[in-house]
Parts: C-alpha cells; sequence; structure tokens
C-alpha cells in the first residue's frame, strides 16, 4: 500500500486522467456492491433506534429513522431485561471467545511448528491425519461429542464448549505450511549451537518470525468460536451459559412462539444483534493490517 | 493444489534429505533427542486431535450400529441404521437440497467474490480501499447475527420489500416461501462470505509481481486479457482453496436455516438439511444412535466429495498445482 501511494504521488497527472476516464464504471459497480452489503447493517442501525410502533409501523419506513428516537431506551431495556442476561451472554462469548482463540492458536503453533521443523517417528502419518481432518464437517462431530460429554456429566459447562474449541486442524495445516518457509533451519542451528535449549529456541527465534501466522490463526479461531452456534446450542440448556449467537436465537424462539409478549422481545433482538456485532467490526476495523496480509498465508503456498 | 502440497513436499527441497542423512550419521543422539522435541511440540495437537475428532467419530460410528427399542433397549442392529438413513426420505431430500444447493451457490459466489477482487486489484483508490472493508464486514458479523437481518429484511411486517414493490403497485414476494427460499438462502450465504473470499483471492493477486503486467502489456494485452489470462490462473490455487472451503461449509448447512425456520411460516422444515435433521433427531425425538448415524454418514460423503474434487483437480495439474 505505501508503494503505491509513493508511485500515484509522482504521477498525479496519470492518476487524474485514469480516474476519469476508465474508472467511472468499476467505480459504478463497486458503490453498488458496497450499498448491498451494508443494507442489512443499515436496517439494523436504524431498526434499533425505534420503538414497537415504530418498528411496525414507521414514518418514514423501514430503512429511515423514525420520528421518535429510542436508541437510548431500546440499550436501557436491553441491558436490565431478565437481571441483565445479554450482559452476561457477551461476557460468556468473550469467555469462550478468548480462552478458545488463544488455546487452540498454541496448540496450533506448537504443533504447525513441530511439523515443519523436526522429523520424527509418524510425522509424515500425521501430516496425512491432518490433512484428511481438514475435510471433515466439523458439525459432524457435535452430535457424537454431546453424547460422549454428556456420559462424563460435561455438558452445561463452559468446558463442554471451549474444549472442542481447541481443534482447529487448518490452524495447525497453516502454521506448518508458514513455519516451514518462514523459519531458516540455519538459524535454529545458530542457537542450538549458541546453547540455547529448545524452548528457547522456539520462543526466542522461531516465534517472532511466525508473528504474522500467529495473528491470523489467532484471529480466526476467535473468530470461529464466536460464531460459533451449533456447538453451545446442542451442549448448552443452563441460559446463564450461553454464548451471545445462542441467546440471540432463544429470544428469536420466544418471539416467534408468543406473540403477546413478542413485540416487546423484537426490539431486544434487533438492539442485542446491533451490539453483538460492535466488538468484532471494531476488532476487525483496528487490526486490518494484520489480517489482510494474514489472509493469504495458506493460499500463497 | 495447496492443501495436498505439505505432505508432498514435506521439507524445503531435495537438499534437506541428503542434509538430515549427514546429520543422523554424524550426531545420531542429537537426532534422537531432536525426534523427541518434535513430538513433544506436536502431542498437545495430537491429544486434542484424539479427544475431539477421532474420538467422537469413532464413537459415532459405535452408537451408529446400535438402535435403542422401546421394548427391547439398546440392541446391535449392525448397518441397520444406515439401511434406514439412505432409504429415509428426509434424510435423502436434506442431501439432495444441500448437493444441488452446493452446485449452484459456489459458482455463484467465486464468481462475486473473484470479480470483486480483480476489480479492487485493478482500481487503487481511496474509495477502493474503502469498498473493500465494507464487503469484507459481513464475515465478522455471526452467521446466527447476519441470517435473522436477513431474516427481518424478507419479513412482510419488518422489511421494507413490500415498500419497494408498493411503489410499483405490486406485492412483494416473500423470499422464504417454498419456490424463493433457494434464492432467499443463496443470498443470505453470499452475502455472508462472498467478501471473506475476496479477500483471500485479494491478497493472492497483490502478490503477484507487477512486472509480469509489463511485460503483457509491451506484448499488446489489454486490461481484460491480463486479468482473464495472467491474473485468473495465478490465483487458481486460491481459487481452489476457497472452493474446498465453501463445499465443506454448504454441506454442513445449519445455522441459517435454523435461524430462518421460524420465520419461513414451514417452509423450512427440521429435515431441510442433514445436519438440522440429525439436530431435531437427537435433541427432540433422543434418538442418539440414528442422529450418530446421520452425523457420520454425512462426514463420510462431505469427506468423499472433496477427496474426489481434490484427485481430481490435481489430476488436470497445470494450472491447480
Amino acid at each position: 500500500m505505501t508503494t503505491a501511494n509513493v508511485s500515484i504521488a509522482a504521477k498525479p497527472i496519470d492518476r487524474r486522467r485514469a480516474r476519469g476516464k476508465g474508472h467511472l464504471a468499476p467505480h459504478l459497480f463497486l458503490g453498488f456492491l458496497v450499498c448491498y452489503f451494508l443494507v442489512p447493517l443499515w436496517w439494523l442501525i436504524v431498526a434499533s433506534t425505534k420503538d414497537v410502533t415504530g418498528l411496525f409501523a414507521g414514518a418514514h419506513g423501514t430503512l429511515w429513522f423514525d420520528k421518535t428516537f429510542a436508541l437510548f431506551s431500546n440499550l436501557k431495556t436491553l441491558f436490565v431485561y431478565n437481571d441483565g442476561i445479554y450482559v452476561r451472554w457477551m461476557a460468556n462469548s468473550f469467555l469462550y471467545a478468548v480462552v478458545g482463540g488463544l488455546g487452540a492458536t498454541t496448540v496450533a503453533v506448537l504443533a504447525g511448528y513441530g511439523f515443519a521443523k523436526f522429523r520424527f517417528a509418524g510425522r509424515s502419518l500425521m501430516l496425512w491425519l491432518l490433512l484428511g481432518s481438514v475435510m471433515v464437517p466439523l458439525t459432524a462431530l457435535v452430535i457424537p461429542t454431546f453424547i460422549l460429554f454428556a456420559n462424563m456429566n460435561l455438558t452445561d459447562t463452559v468446558w463442554a464448549v471451549i474444549l472442542p474449541s481447541l481443534l482447529n486442524p487448518f490452524g495447525v495445516y497453516l502454521m506448518n505450511v508458514y513455519a516451514a518457509d518462514a523459519v531458516p533451519d540455519e538459524l535454529l542451528d545458530a542457537a542450538r549451537v549458541d546453547g540455547a535449549g529448545e524452548v528457547r529456541t522456539f520462543l526466542g527465534v522461531a516465534l517472532p518470525l511466525l508473528r504474522p501466522a500467529v495473528v491470523t490463526v489467532l484471529l480466526l479461531s476467535i473468530v470461529g468460536t464466536w460464531n460459533n452456534y451449533f456447538l453451545p446450542l446442542a451442549m448448552l440448556s443452563n441460559t446463564k451459559l450461553f454464548p451471545i449467537t445462542v441467546g440471540i436465537g432463544l429470544w428469536q424462539g420466544q418471539a416467534m412462539s408468543n406473540n403477546s409478549g413478542g413485540e416487546n422481545l423484537w426490539g431486544l433482538i434487533i438492539t442485542g444483534s446491533l451490539i453483538s456485532i460492535v466488538p468484532l467490526v471494531i476488532a476487525f476495523l483496528s487490526l486490518q493490517k494484520y489480517w489482510q496480509g494474514g489472509l493469504s498465508v495458506g493460499a500463497l503456498k | 493444489m495447496a492443501l495436498a502440497r505439505a505432505v508432498d513436499t514435506p521439507q524445503q527441497g531435495p537438499g534437506s534429505t541428503r542434509d538430515s542423512g549427514r546429520r543422523r550419521r554424524g550426531h545420531g543422539l542429537n537426532e534422537r533427542k531432536r525426534a523427541r522435541t518434535g513430538l513433544l511440540f506436536v502431542t498437545p495437537f495430537a491429544l486434542v486431535f484424539v479427544a475431539f475428532l477421532l474420538l467422537p467419530l469413532a464413537y459415532a460410528l459405535y452408537l451408529s450400529l446400535y438402535s435403542q427399542g422401546l421394548a427391547t433397549g439398546l440392541s446391535f442392529t449392525g448397518i441397520g441404521n444406515y439401511v434406514t438413513a439412505f432409504t429415509d426420505p428426509s434424510f435423502l431430500r436434506g442431501v439432495g437440497f444441500v448437493v444441488v444447493f452446493a452446485l449452484v451457490l459456489i459458482p455463484v459466489q467465486m464468481f462475486v467474490s473473484l470479480a470483486l477482487a480483480l476489480v479492487l486489484d485493478a482500481v487503487a483508490t481511496r474509495f477502493s480501499r474503502f469498498a473493500r472493508l465494507m464487503i469484507f464486514m459481513p464475515y465478522a458479523i455471526p452467521v446466527v447475527i447476519g441470517a435473522l437481518m436477513w431474516g427481518f429484511l424478507y419479513s412482510p411486517t419488518f422489511g421494507p420489500l413490500q415498500q419497494i414493490f408498493g411503489l410499483f403497485g405490486a406485492d412483494a414476494p416473500f423470499l422464504l416461501s417454498p419456490g424463493n427460499v433457494f434464492g432467499g438462502l443463496m443470498n443470505v450465504v453470499t452475502w455472508q462470505w462472498a467478501g471473506y473470499y475476496m479477500i483471500i483471492i485479494f491478497a493472492a493477486l497483490q502478490g503477484i509481481d507487477s512486472s509480469v503486467y509489463e511485460a503483457a502489456r509491451i506484448d499488446g494485452a489489454n486490461a481484460w486479457q491480463i486479468a482473464l489470462r495472467i491474473k485468473v490462473p495465478m490465483v487458481a490455487s486460491s481459487l481452489s482453496l476457497i472452493l474446498v472451503f465453501a463445499l465443506i461449509g454448504t454441506l454442513q448447512f445449519f445455522s441459517e436455516p435454523q435461524i430462518l425456520r421460524l420465520m419461513s411460516n414451514g417452509t423450512i422444515t427440521p429435515d431441510f438439511t442433514p445436519n438440522l435433521y440429525a439436530f431435531s433427531q437427537a435433541f427432540s425425538y433422543a434418538n442418539f444412535n440414528y442422529a450418530s448415524a446421520i452425523s457420520f454418514s454425512l462426514g463420510i460423503v462431505v469427506f468423499i466429495a472433496v477427496y474426489v474434487f481434490l484427485f481430481f483437480t490435481r489430476k488436470r495439474g497445470g494450472s491447480f498445482q
């Protein structure tokens, strides 16, 4: 991006001509698609500022603000409803995403480095298993894992969500591919000759070189756990342990089934959905330079 | 093929095999110690892999071979559950739906994300950088919330469709009705994932050395030819990676139909996709043995589908290597 800016600055005339002539069609195309991708978000923002009557019969339609601005009262209702269960759900999502994401990343970094930089018995077999497992649909494991956990009385605990989240075969694959290229054997040998143990060689020499891939795998694991729905839906029945996805789904079910209290719940669902996407959207906007490069790691090989 | 390469070329080059051979002769003890260290690094993953992948798979297989009868209790029925599943219209309809859905959705999704990536790669302006971020944004939104938002937009009471169609004096179509649900779901999934796939392709395009384009331009190629003949083949490995992701994701379709089920007035049934069916068998009917058989069948079907795809793209060679 920096180099592009420099070359643009050096040739201001070229750029203006290019923009005036050839770039109109692509910009229209992009503008149209940006509208498409933002419509649901726009609707959500607008809807969360409406009260119940405005939601069903707003003065300016469904895609524009109503006469009353009820965002703050909606937020207040959201945070106090049912003893603040919403805040609890958000906190649970944070817990599952951070612990599951950090755990999965740690496991993946260690294994990827081990596969890429060491030769040991069973290594090829394990790599083939790893590749095969990337192709296994992880939701097919949810029901058997649930029954296993039920036998061990582990369902309906935080571990039922966190432990299966540690499995991230694609993360291990990414780390393996990345470590094979990014960490030169000579550097590791040099560190060993200098008397550094394996742990110090890994932490001091390899890990800094792996940083772009580590950030990527961490981001992917956190997003994966944060977005997960099937696993917590199957594992948890105590609403106090629900992550935000299952919680909102619960409200939706209640709003659909009882029409009397339903209207009240729709407001909560809409405002709750808006607040629930804020943390990840902010994370992605502020961590741009990390993930934009990092997501290509797996594909470049 | 990107996925297969990690095993085909585990070492950096032809030199390293010779290298390790020399090392073995020279420092046998060191080498053995090194191998043990490598195993230690891999051990945590191996444990997680066994506990949360191999064990559940084996357990699903085991459970699927038994049946719970009301009077008879648990009894061994061999492949009975599989015979039931593969003659069960509910399961077969679900499998049929996700297969057709994948066949239509994936080409559309890949075309959209490839076109977007090519345009964003060719046009480097402030607006295109903004557009890239906005198009990627749905990836940061949980699938549950994404499906819910579209459900609201489709809804006759909350959504804008009635308003828009009303301007022309027409009735809005309900996008979750039996005739429209295919397109309605396709829109949700494309919206959710096209930006993510676009970023993967875009990053690969940015990695291409621009001197290639210079050479092509000197040879008289125009922008379209450069895009189709140079850029697309050079990001083919990203495309096949995306195809594998999309295939695995689509065949295990669950969250979107589960969320939109209640809003669809009965169009989306509890056996709409294999995963929904397994879920309802397990948690609505406590039929865990049959649910395990469905889960295991789904896992095997997806595994074979992806494996066949990888096999054929490898055979074709050239562009997919």
